[in-house]
């Protein structure tokens, strides 16, 4: 059998043996995780059955490289999906095939050809200080990388705290002067920030798809940071919280309330100053989250975070009616402060901006053949 | 002669240049430097010694969890605490996990490309590679149909004009020899490693929240609640069930994929045991206590010192023999650069000498790299899975001298083969193969205790600051899935002084030193053929063998040039 040039997402799961109902069941996921109403799957699945796949380029500089491996846990859609079906993957120094200057070509032809047409994914922080000798690739500063592919790009999507706002290498004393993409290439017309430490592939997957079906990314909290994913109090989705309501606190480590699950504030818990949908999404296909793990959240998709939110063991101001019944949002926006206020003003959880979609029409995925219909 | 340069070099963590100096068709001097600088250890002074593990952990991302790992061993050194056995099989179990990790990712995901033409897969029968497969290994996926099932998928890939990751690949160079059946094999197991990973790491989230970076260390044990009759400790037979049912398709997995596929791959590429042997200097510090970390005598991995090439004897090893060079680093030493300094006593001053970006060549007589030049007793050591290999294959380890010598006896080849670039990946392998088996007992043992009511997960002696001395020093030692890593940490009034990590792929991408002396990957790379130098594949296949890691490579101690007195002892 020959595949026709440009194949679609689902034309090759079909290939694989997954059916049209399975396919569907995986775009009502992502539907999900990007808090859109189920109407919309059809229109995801639409967009996944398009013919030319949109490139994309992964930089990564002052990184740990932990937002990559973070992609490659990807499970809706697979790691393997995206890059082989969804987008074409074009550079990412840690996995791509070429390497020195054919490397160099692939990230010079995207530029030059896709330009305004490709999405740039930026991992790590971008050094500024000494003429940026603190992180050069090809004998190229980053910054200079930076400002010349992200400038070309239809978006920039910052992965990880330190491309966000220059994370752990950005904390004081900051020895090279880094800073986030944003800060260092100021101007750029869309940049969405996916703070974490790592991101959740879980959002980023989600963004991704958002963008295919849209044309353009979801809803933004004032940091850039999409409202579905970053909207939320952690401690208001928290499995613990009714334990906090009630008193019930882990007071040692190993004791009998951490046995059970209890909550985790004195042990210094962060969660009821974080926004995070991680209580919701969790992590590695939707195994667990810090939390529920046993250890207290570092709040690490908030602003500043290491500089912030350390030390990391000392409990938190005690709030306002602590240790009895009270409302989610009576203590949570308190402790959040103004800007995570002013995300609840937008209206949680909605990744599209109403105005700019009309409910959708559902519209049939075009199928060429009969797809056998699963169990 | 030419030089040639990579830059970047790919499928690594981290930013790696090399340059090499190419005669006729062969390596003749090659130098490795790192191209990026964070300073993560002037970040740690001031802080809070029980969180350094969280700070320390982001050193890297790729082999998460190991700075973790020994930054908390560290700092319980220096504060003097216990774990209790529940702590120590939970940290053997993650960090196991981690190197079955690594390594599987490593084979498939970073290395596999410098040997397999993804392109020739479309020139493949089926048919003759299900025959392939079948004739290696009891492995299901091994049917007609399932190979044309992903032929046809690198089919329309290449047809779609848009290649993605594989793009850029070096596909019809002359140095690549499977046939195209065997190509087509290796591109389906690519793809079933990256479902593989995927899965097998939730053993990390189960104990550790998630993973990349799981949360779950303490100083003085770990944050992982056990109990049998609650849902939601973290550990109870519930998750028991799952890591095993997880650790059970991993094992089977390097079994019947992975080591199969290495000496597949090893078959075609004998001459690769001729090549890259290096500096025939190895060490292991020696991981997975069976008892107390103070206690080497109970490792797994023992603990030991190679050195030219010889396996009849295993020396002792001892840290304070440790010394760093910054010759040809960025960096100064107050006493001058010709000096080497202990860990402990480290002084670094970033200070760039090198060329002005953009750059075309490194003055490689000068100062050349972002990384130090870490040495034992002046002498350069390659670490990482061959150099543990070695170490207990030459101290008469019988579990792991049986798997080595069924490996050598199936290629036909002699112990020495070993030192070479096919050496490094099939120690990897069976490092892979042995620890999944090793796992499978932490995992029984954490259960019976379990069952027995032993629910110790954490030693509170310690945890209030106030109990610490006024002053404290220590450091912890592991053997990472890239090899021997090390922090040393100086604690005061409550705070850290002074941090500083000695890691793997220093000892092995690091600069020459005072004495002109090679680091691990500039040796090994001498004498490297190469067929086409604007094409220099066969430098990657070297490189690529020690599994280089740069973030990590890439550390900063103390930039006010601070002395310590202190030496730290021996162990």
């Amino acid at each position: 059998m020959i595949i026709p040039a440009g194949s679609s997402v689902l034309e090759a799961c079909r290939r694989r043996g997954v059916s049209r109902r399975q396919f569907l069941e995986y775009c009502a996921a992502i539907t999900a995780t990007l808090a859109l109403p189920a109407s919309y799957a059809q229109v995801v699945a639409n967009a996944l059955s398009q013919k030319r796949k949109p490139v994309l380029v992964w930089l990564e500089f002052q990184d740990c490289a932990g937002n990559t491996e973070s992609m490659l846990r990807s499970a809706h859609p697979t790691v393997e999906d995206i890059v082989l079906e969804t987008l074409s993957w074009e550079y990412h120094e840690t996995i791509m095939a070429g390497y020195g200057h054919a490397a160099e070509k692939a990230l010079e032809r995207v530029v030059r050809e896709e330009k305004g047409k490709y999405l740039c994914v930026v991992e790590g922080a971008i050094p500024t200080a000494d003429g940026g000798v603190y992180c050069t690739i090809a004998g190229r500063t980053a910054l200079d990388i930076a400002n010349e592919v992200c400038t070309n790009a239809a978006a920039t999507i910052a992965v990880g705290a330190c491309a966000w706002d220059g994370g752990l290498v950005k904390s004081n004393p900051n020895p090279t002067g880094a800073l986030g993409v944003q800060e260092a290439v100021p101007g750029l017309s869309i940049v969405v920030n996916l703070g974490g430490c790592p991101h959740n592939a879980a959002n980023t997957a989600a963004v991704l798809v958002h963008y295919l079906t849209f044309g353009e990314m979801p809803a933004l909290d004032p940091y850039n940071r999409p409202l579905f994913a970053y909207g939320q109090i952690i401690h208001d989705q928290c499995e613990r919280r009714a334990h906090y309501d009630a008193g019930r606190y882990v007071q040692e480590w190993g004791d009998e309330g951490h046995r059970k699950g209890w909550c985790l504030y004195k042990m210094g818990c962060k969660g009821p100053q974080a926004t995070y949908n991680c209580p919701t999404v969790r992590w590695n296909n939707g195994t667990s989250w810090p939390v529920k793990g046993g250890h207290g959240c570092i709040a690490c998709a908030s602003p500043r975070f290491w500089d912030t939110k350390s030390p990391f063991y000392d409990r938190l101001p005690q709030p306002a009616g602590f240790g009895v019944d009270v409302t989610a949002g009576e203590i949570g926006w308190t402790l959040v402060g103004a800007v995570a206020a002013a995300t609840a003003a937008h209206g949680i959880g909605h990744a599209v901006k109403s105005h700019m979609h009309p409910p959708p029409e559902a519209e049939p995925v075009e199928t060429h053949e009969k797809v056998t219909e699963d169990k | 002669m030419a030089r040639v340069v990579i830059d970047p070099v790919t499928r690594i963590e981290g930013h790696l240049r090399i340059e090499v100096e190419v005669d006729g068709n062969q390596v003749k001097d090659a130098w490795s430097s790192g191209t990026m600088f964070r300073g993560i250890e002037l970040i740690l002074r001031g802080r809070d010694p029980r969180e350094a593990w969280i700070w320390a952990q982001r050193i890297c991302g790729v082999c998460t969890t190991v700075h973790a790992l020994a930054s908390v061993r560290a700092v319980e050194d220096a504060v003097g605490v216990e774990i209790p056995d529940n702590a120590r099989l939970v940290r053997s179990i993650i960090a196991g996990t981690q190197n079955v990790q690594d390594h599987i990712i490593h084979f498939y995901h970073l290395h596999a490309l410098d040997w397999v033409d993804v392109t020739l897969a479309l020139k493949a029968d089926p048919a003759k590679t299900s025959q392939i497969a079948q004739s290696i290994s009891e492995w299901p996926k091994s049917s007609t149909v399932y190979f044309k099932g992903v032929q046809d998928r690198i089919k329309a890939l290449v047809a779609s004009g848009q290649l993605s990751l594989f793009s850029s690949g070096d596909w019809g160079h002359p140095a690549y020899h499977l046939p195209p059946e065997v190509n087509l094999l290796a591109v389906a197991h690519y793809i079933e490693a990256l479902e593989l990973q995927r899965e097998f790491i939730r053993i990390q989230a189960v104990l550790g929240g998630k993973n990349p970076h799981p949360q779950t260390y303490l100083v003085g044990g770990m944050a992982s609640a056990i109990d049998p009759n609650e849902t939601e400790s973290a550990i109870n037979p519930v998750s028991i069930t799952l890591m095993n049912q997880l650790l059970t398709n991993a094992q089977t997995f390097v079994r019947q994929v992975l080591i199969p596929d290495v000496l597949a791959v090893a078959g075609f590429y004998r001459d690769w045991f001729e090549y890259g042997e290096g500096l025939g200097n190895f060490m292991a510090y020696g991981d997975y206590p069976s008892g107390s970390i103070h206690d080497p005598a109970g490792f797994t991995f023992p603990r030991g010192i190679i050195l030219n090439r010889d396996l009849s004897t295993v020396h002792p090893l001892d840290t304070k023999n440790v010394t760093e060079y910054v010759t040809h680093s960025w960096y100064e030493y107050s006493e001058g650069d010709q000096v080497g300094k202990h860990p402990a006593q480290g002084e670094t001053k970033p200070k760039y000498s090198g060329p002005k970006p953009p750059y075309e060549f490194l003055n490689v007589d000068e100062k050349y790299s972002w990384l130090k030049s870490p040495r034992y007793d002046d002498k350069p050591m390659e670490v990482g899975p061959l150099a543990r290999t070695l170490v207990a294959y030459a101290s008469g380890n019988e579990q792991i001298k049986k798997r080595v010598d069924a490996v050598l006896s199936q290629l036909n080849l002699p112990p020495t083969a070993l030192f070479s670039t096919m050496g490094r990946i099939a120690a990897r392998a069976l490092e892979a193969e042995f620890m999944a088996d090793k796992l499978t007992g932490w995992i029984q043992e954490l259960s019976n205790n379990m069952g027995h009511g032993n629910l110790r997960i954490h030693d509170n002696s310690k945890w209030d600051p106030d109990s610490w001395p006024k002053s404290c020093q220590g450091f912890g030692l592991e053997e990472a899935p890239r090899g021997s890593l090390g922090h040393w940490v100086e604690i005061e009034n409550k705070k850290i002084v002074n941090y500083q990590a000695v890691v793997p792929s220093t000892w092995n991408a690091g600069p020459r030193d005072v004495h002109g002396n090679r680091g691990a990957y500039e040796a090994a790379l001498k004498g490297t053929p190469i067929a086409d130098p604007s094409r220099p594949l066969e430098v990657l296949r070297t490189v690529h063998s020690f599994d280089p890691c740069l973030a990590c490579a890439v550390h900063v101690v103390d930039a006010s040039g601070r002395r310590y007195s202190r030496t730290v002892p021996a162990i």
